[in-house]
């Protein structure tokens, strides 16, 4: 479903990704780990086709985003995509009725009944009804989340990206945040990438974990696998220790 | 034992130094021209977005309710105060060449011609301007431009362009209540507190202004539209990170559009005299 391909992306001097393979499977959710500015985000940014890679192909749903020049050719490929974001990235000016009719209205084109019936129906599943009439910053950030997942839900995406689902959420609302993907998962049936560094949380909802380091991966394989290696690396970030290969920056 | 490199700026060879500042300067002439190389580029995409299909309406409605409408107040409040300021200005400046009759074309003259476009346009840069470009900064920074994009739709046409089109609409409509409230102004002091005669205030200013002076203050604030969306989306879009970046981006729009506003209207008031001479 997404295949990357010695893909490559530096800012300056700074190198980010480096010579990266990854192949994502259909249906099934990966999870991409590793410390903050091992290159994750960026690699979210190439897969959305926002940042362009230095060298390499990246693949999404059969079309190459790589050799995609214009916005329109990108914008054909980004309408197999949903994502939802580290803030959740919702419109301000909008209320959460209007953020999750949002990609129906704008890129859809669909009638406002056929919205309205979509929206009803995503806001009961995600039980977000007593907030639609509400603006984002009047409701907490995981009904924050919330919304967004439903926004990213709306299109009945392909494929859903996640960037770092749970950071700034507590442990009950970040459960109920795995749980929702989980079962959206379950329903949509849709191919899942999450960036996340809260392990081992995460595991419950991959069925496959990458883990990137210095723009390279260390280690890819199930939950399982990570839970059992006694690669160095990844025991430290697993566990937390401060002490260990990898150096904190 | 191992040497450290001794930097060009501590060194005490004079051409190390002379050349240390040739690279700084080449470095500030390469940051200068890709930063207007962006703006110009900036400026197509808005002028190409502006031409071509979708044309959304209801923002550029939205946009024109935000900068125009909501700017109504002051820009009137305003402009009866600049226009009661010129006419006890003008009466005593004209007293002195026993002219008080022609208070009325000064007044309506200064403003048409010049401190309409002009006052209007720096209004409207403090009050929508700066909000401009802290919105589309803070959506920079938020992931909501990148939250568009993700979900096909163009930022430059969903955000800027209705912005754009609305500020050269919002513009010459503003700079117009500005005019007519500014002359009401003037015309209440120059006749309810100065004494003067309503008919003369009003036969010399009909008989002193023409066309032309019309003309010459639309084409300005049309002008001033053009540099306040343009202006303001740019510093908004190229917003760095954090709260200090809206604050530099927001300072900057404000003061690049003001200064730029300024320097246009000598150059616009001596070619647009020119021509309509």
């Amino acid at each position: 479903m997404i295949s990357v391909r010695g893909v490559s992306k530096s800012f300056g001097s700074q190198v980010v990704l480096s010579r990266l393979n990854l192949e994502v499977e259909q249906g099934r959710t990966t999870t991409i780990v590793g410390p903050s500015g091992a290159g994750k985000s960026v690699l979210l940014k190439l897969i959305m086709g926002i940042l362009s890679a230095d060298e390499g192909e990246i693949d999404v749903c059969g079309y190459s985003v790589t050799n995609a020049s214009s916005e329109a050719e990108k914008n054909q490929i980004r309408e197999n995509l949903g994502v939802l974001f580290q803030s959740a990235a919702l419109f301000d000016s909008l209320t959460v009725y209007d953020n999750i009719a949002f990609p129906l209205t704008q890129c859809k084109l669909q009638s406002r009944e056929q919205a309205h019936e979509r929206v009803v129906s995503l806001a009961r599943s995600l039980s977000l009804v007593k907030y639609l009439n509400k603006l984002p910053q009047e409701v907490s950030i995981g009904i924050r989340k919330r919304v967004g997942l439903a926004r990213a839900l709306a299109v009945e995406p392909k494929v859903l990206l996640f960037d770092e689902p749970n950071t700034g959420l507590d442990p009950l609302v970040g459960q109920e945040v795995y749980d929702l993907i989980a079962e959206s998962q379950k329903n949509q049936g849709f191919t899942g990438v999450v960036i996340s560094h809260e392990l081992p949380e995460v595991f419950q909802v991959s069925d496959r974990v990458v883990m990137l380091l210095r723009g390279k991966i260390i280690m890819e394989g199930t939950p399982d696998d990570f839970l059992s290696t006694d690669n160095p690396e990844v025991v430290q970030f697993l566990h937390g220790y401060v002490d260990g290969p990898i150096r904190i920056q | 034992m191992f040497n450290p490199p001794v930097s060009p700026v501590e060194s005490s060879n004079p051409v190390l130094q002379i050349l240390h500042r040739v690279e700084l300067l080449g470095a500030y002439v390469i940051d200068s021209l890709q930063y207007w190389g962006k703006a110009w580029m900036f400026l197509w995409y808005l002028i190409k977005g502006m031409v071509t299909p979708p044309f959304r309406i209801r923002l550029i409605l939205q946009q024109i309710a935000q900068i125009g409408f909501h700017s109504t107040f002051v820009v009137s409040l305003i402009g009866i105060f600049t226009g009661a300021v010129l006419a006890v200005q003008g009466e005593y400046t004209l007293s002195k060449f026993g002219a008080t009759a022609f208070t009325g074309p000064a007044v309506a003259l200064s403003l048409i011609r010049e401190l309409g476009p002009v006052l209007t346009a720096l209004m409207v840069i403090g009050r929508a301007g700066s909000a401009i470009t802290a919105e589309l900064g803070i959506m920079k920074i938020t992931e909501q431009v990148d939250a568009l994009r993700s979900m096909a739709v163009d930022p430059m046409k969903y955000l800027m362009v209705p912005r754009f089109v609305a500020g050269l609409i919002a513009m010459p409509l503003l700079s117009a209540i500005f005019i007519a409230v500014g002359i009401f102004g003037g015309y209440l002091v120059a006749v309810g507190v100065l004494g003067l005669s309503s008919g003369t205030f009003v036969s010399q200013m009909v008989s002193a202004v023409g066309t032309v002076d019309v003309y010459s203050g639309f084409i300005k604030s049309v002008v001033f539209g053009f540099i306040f969306g343009w202006v303001s989306c740019f510093k908004g879009y190229t917003c760095g990170f954090g709260a200090i970046g809206v604050n530099k981006a927001t300072t900057q729009s404000v003061v690049t559009s003001s200064v730029c506003i300024l320097v246009t209207d000598y150059f616009l008031t001596s070619i647009l005299t020119r021509v309509f001479l």
